[in-house]
């Protein structure tokens, strides 16, 4: 018995990480492999050398396509952002089954492909659509293009990532001590003072986390852009696909993606170096 | 003339459960009072209705003649530490004390200065700069104090605050609140459950039970003179023993297991059935009975020793007593033995309820 637990003790016990194997095997061959292919074309396609990433690094056009998906992205997170802080706190601040409520009508849209998202949007806002016949209707005749703008992009993208946010904002605001709003009331704080001084600041851990996963996600972004958005402002992911699919050039599509692939890394690094990347999933 | 605070018949119904029931109280500018009673006896309800985070059924509260009825929590300009503490993660100790100066319209200048001054006055001088999460358990009880105290409430209200500090760090907060409370002569109202922390710090306790007032009095007169059975047996512990009195005018009564006693009848009738008050450490050990006092012979169940002191637990008749003695004075005994216990007249207590 003695003898039993003292080596248990001394040998690392690798039962556990045994359990692993069969998810480290899949992503080895199906995600790290052809991600390592990637980098490897984004240097020899057509031929060994850092051409690939000089062309993307300073081309007009590559630059504008890396600031528009920024722009995008960033508009995306702040809309989340207004449209998602105000319902996890209403969410927080009524009664448990409207609570849930709200809390299931949010998951539904969030368990729906989004490609069927993305196609449900294509009706609503389409030439035929309820929106603009409601416009038509109201007097504004001939209707603005709605569809294909980056309206249209921006607006599905908002609907399909808005859940990330709301609920890591929602999750933050049910763990504030209702005793810490209660201690500002008894200091003479009310209303947006209180708010802005302490409802505000204990919820910024869950809006760092919304606003990052809502970013990160939105820069790789490829069906919503593609299909709902305007040709003439493409995002990263749409132009990787454009590039290997019609002009098949691999080696300028993997340079634009290894670069995507940093900014990612390089935005979840600051994050987890101020927060702590363990927090992200609430 | 009013008292500085004044609680005014409060009732308060939770559906069908009365939490609170015709509570009344009058406290003196100044005063540190204790709300004293177990879980559930509606002392913390008490000082949430006067914070006003709840409100009463019926009846008021006034503090100098004004009352609070209509007055929400964030204008009763009244400074509370919670349990917890309720320290702002995000701010640093300077700026949680500054909090309240701020809420009230100071420049930071002004406000941090002040939030220094009150730092310093609790004993944190130099820790302004941490956040609450760097500080011991005991730091953080000086920050929320300060934090109540720095925009000079009309009264500070603390609700079991010591409750998660360990033993002796707690010895020494009671007497650092007690300190900073009489320099600033603030009214407080202290919620508790510990007997030891009311009896050390009031003024004058307020003994809860069941939503109801048992009583209030000095520290000395709820122990020595407690109203109630139940007062006698939550403040301290204590020996007590069912009597009727035989003779009012000349102190006797008859119990069933001691026989004759020699009481004070502090105003019960003839015939009247009370209960003796015997508290421990009035009880002597002794071998043999001894003159000029009441005997009993106890069986000895179990003796506890403390070192300074010793607990004897046994039995007389059917009755169940115990006595506090000397640590020393216990190590001729041993359980299982029978000795004899013995008191002087004027040690018991008549509790005619």
């Amino acid at each position: 018995m003695g003898a039993t637990i003292s080596r248990l003790a001394d040998k690392p016990n690798l039962w556990p990480w045994l359990l692993l194997t069969p998810l480290a095997l899949y992503l080895a061959v199906f995600f790290a492999v052809p991600l390592f292919d990637v980098a490897v074309m984004s240097f020899t396609e057509p031929s060994l050398s850092f051409a690939n990433y000089e062309r993307v690094l300073t081309g007009k056009l590559y630059q504008q396509v890396f600031m528009n998906t920024f722009m995008t992205a960033g508009l995306v997170t702040l809309s989340c952002l207004l449209v998602g802080y105000p319902l996890a706190y209403l969410m927080n601040h009524v009664t448990r089954r409207t609570a849930m409520l709200i809390l299931l009508l949010v998951t539904m849209s969030f368990w729906t492909s989004f490609l069927v998202r993305t196609y449900a949007w294509m009706v609503l806002l389409g030439n035929n659509g309820p929106v603009v016949a409601f416009l038509a209707a109201i007097g504004v005749d001939p209707a603005p293009q709605l569809l294909f703008t980056r309206f249209s992009s921006t607006l599905a993208m908002v609907h399909i990532l808005a859940p990330y946010m709301i609920m890591n904002i929602y999750t933050v605001m049910q763990k504030i001590d209702p005793v810490l709003i209660r201690s500002a009331e008894s200091l003479g704080a009310r209303g947006w003072s209180l708010f802005r001084h302490v409802y505000l600041p204990l919820t910024a851990p869950g809006i760092a986390n919304g606003c990052v996963l809502v970013f990160v996600i939105c820069i790789g972004f490829y069906v919503t852009p593609v299909l709902l958005g305007s040709p003439r402002e493409q995002m990263v992911a749409g132009l990787i696909g454009t590039q290997i699919e019609e002009f098949l050039a691999f080696g300028m599509g993997s340079a634009m993606a290894i670069i995507l692939l940093v900014i990612t890394l390089a935005i979840l690094a600051v994050y987890h170096r101020r927060f702590g990347l363990d927090k992200l999933w609430g | 003339m009013n008292s500085y605070l004044e609680i005014k018949n409060i009732t308060k119904r939770f559906g069908d459960f009365t939490a609170l029931h015709e509570v009344s109280l009058a406290v003196e500018k100044g005063e540190f009072v204790t709300f004293l009673g177990p879980s559930g006896s509606g002392k913390t309800t008490t000082l949430m209705i006067i914070a006003g985070f709840e409100k009463a059924t019926s009846g008021d509260v006034l503090v100098q003649g004004q009352s609070l009825s209509g007055l929400a929590p964030y204008q009763r300009n009244i400074g509370i530490v919670f349990q917890n503490y309720a320290l702002f993660p995000h701010k640093t100790a300077a700026d949680n004390v500054y909090f309240p100066l701020q809420m009230r319209g100071y420049g930071r200048g002004e406000g941090l200065e002040k939030a220094a001054e009150m730092l310093d006055l609790v004993g944190l001088k130099g820790f302004g700069d941490r956040y609450p999460k760097e500080l011991s358990g005991g730091q953080q009880q000086r920050v929320a104090l300060a934090r109540a105290l720095v925009f000079e409430p009309s009264l500070l209200l603390l609700d079991e605050p010591l409750g998660a500090l360990d033993k002796n760090l707690r010895e020494q907060m009671q007497i650092e609140i007690k300190r900073i409370q009489r320099r600033l002569g603030v009214t407080t109202v202290f919620v508790t459950h510990d007997q030891s922390e009311a009896m050390s710090m009031s003024d004058r306790i307020v003994v809860f039970e069941q939503g109801r007032i048992q009583q209030a009095a000095s520290p000395l007169d709820v122990y020595h003179r407690p109203k109630t059975r139940f007062v006698a047996g939550f403040v301290g512990e204590s020996n007590l023993i069912p009597a009727r009195i035989t003779d009012a005018a000349a102190g006797k009564a008859d119990s069933p297991v001691l026989g004759n006693c020699e009481v004070k009848a502090n105003g019960a009738a003839d015939g009247q059935d009370v209960t003796l008050l015997i508290r421990p450490e009035h009880i002597r050990l002794s071998r043999e009975p001894v003159d000029g006092r009441k005997n009993a012979r106890m069986q000895v169940d179990t003796i506890v020793n403390y070192g300074d002191n010793a607990l004897v637990m046994g039995r007389v008749g059917d009755l169940n007593m115990r006595a506090r003695v000397l640590g020393r004075d216990v190590i001729i005994l041993e359980e299982g033995d029978e000795c004899c216990i013995s008191w002087l007249p004027e040690s018991v207590f008549v509790i005619e309820q």
